[in-house]
């Protein structure tokens, strides 16, 4: 099978990459580094943080990164003032939907979040805190949900879907009041299709659902849903 | 397990007609709806045993759309519009009333289960807003006292007892 290159510009970097590529992925191949959240290697594409946002020149609007593809002659810029503004309020936004307090989190220093946060030069949120008081499930023998750190980045949904191959985990309702939810939405311990596989626990950017005495740093995987699907046969 | 009545037998009717096919989810609960007037936990187990789907995919289908009721619903059912043009014209103020009047929260049923109340996107009525229904009577032009008073009358014109 022949595949087509296009030829794009990324930052006033001439780039060529297979043709279907992402923004993101082209720019990742680069060594371009454009924020994401919910993008995961090997994973599909949801769009969900919208951290990754992008200019196309000739565009008024912005482009998710992740799901738009290359085209050939595209102009892409990943780091305007504009961008820089709009992804320190995305973060804000992120850090007020529920309750995140770093100090006391299982994945401080650990966490995707927190060193976007970082690394983007938010020191304050802005907007009023929701402070949501969602139960914690630690019903499962070993796996914790802590929904009151979750983003809703779905990572967890889409690698037990496509890796695992179960979907034992859900969202449900939608908007700010989305919920990841196991089954019927019951309790951990009582589902009946979870392999207790901890890939939800590896992928997971933040610390909302972890492995219950192991230190996050040695939980988390950034590259198992593209190690089990490269390996997987055809 | 669900119950074997006439109901089921219908519901797996309506599956058959589909062909069992996983893309035929939303009209199966719409059937289910129909027959059953709720969704309980055994009846999306059956529905998603019988679609072959995740159970997790079926409840988040079922949670996601407005119209889908996961718990029963009272005797009496009270559906506040909260559509734009009802909502500026007080249908908050209304349903707020309504739920200190008669100890129940919005999406909940009183401790008797005579009563629920449930918000819903525009109904269509905009002209006569605030809309609201109660049971199968769109009451227009609505205010809290002529709800609250028709809402006693139903459910024959004592307050509820409050928990």
């Amino acid at each position: 099978m022949t595949t087509k290159t296009v030829s794009l510009k990324i930052d006033g970097h001439d780039i060529s990459v297979q043709e279907g590529t992402s923004i993101l992925e082209a720019a990742i191949e680069n060594g371009i580094d454009i924020p994401h959240l919910c993008f995961l290697e090997g994973l599909t594409k949801t769009g969900a943080c919208r951290l990754c946002l992008v200019e196309l020149k000739g565009q008024a609007k912005l482009f998710a990164s992740c799901s738009t593809p290359v085209s050939d002659g595209m102009e892409v810029i990943t780091d305007s003032v504009k961008l820089k503004e709009y992804r320190k309020k995305t973060i804000q936004l992120l850090l007020s939907e529920r309750t995140h307090v770093c100090s006391v989190c299982v994945a401080n220093k650990n966490c995707e979040l927190q060193a976007l946060a970082d690394k983007l030069g938010v020191d304050h949120v802005a907007y009023e805190r929701e402070w949501t008081g969602e139960k914690v499930d630690s019903s499962h023998p070993f796996l914790v949900i802590d929904r009151n750190r979750c983003i809703l980045c779905t990572r967890c949904v889409r690698v037990c879907d496509e890796v695992e191959g179960v979907h034992a985990l859900d969202l449900k309702l939608r908007g700010k009041d989305s919920q990841i939810i196991v089954d019927f939405d019951d309790s951990w311990a009582n589902s009946t299709s979870c392999t207790s596989c901890r890939k939800c626990a590896k992928v997971c950017p933040v610390g909302a659902i972890y492995v219950e005495g192991e230190p996050l740093s040695q939980t988390k995987d950034r590259n198992i849903a593209n190690f089990v699907l490269s390996r997987r046969k055809k | 397990m669900l119950k074997e009545d006439n109901r089921k037998l219908m519901l797996e009717k309506a599956i058959k007609d589909h062909q069992y096919q996983a893309s035929a989810l939303l009209e199966i609960l719409h059937k289910a709806q129909e027959l059953y007037g709720y969704l309980n936990r055994e009846i999306l187990s059956f529905v998603a045993s019988s679609l072959k789907l995740p159970p997790s995919h079926v409840y988040g289908v079922a949670a996601f759309y407005n119209y889908f009721r996961l718990k029963q619903p009272g005797e009496h059912v009270v559906t506040t519009c909260m559509g734009t043009a009802c909502y500026v014209k007080g249908a908050e103020d209304i349903i707020s009333a309504v739920e200190k009047e008669f100890n129940v929260k919005r999406g909940d049923s009183t401790a008797d289960g005579k009563l629920s109340i449930f918000t819903t996107r525009c109904i269509g009525a905009c002209a006569m807003a605030p809309s609201i229904v109660i049971d199968d009577e769109v009451v227009g032009k609505a205010t809290k006292e002529i709800v609250i008073e028709k809402i006693k009358l139903l459910l024959g014109g004592k307050k509820t007892e409050t928990s």
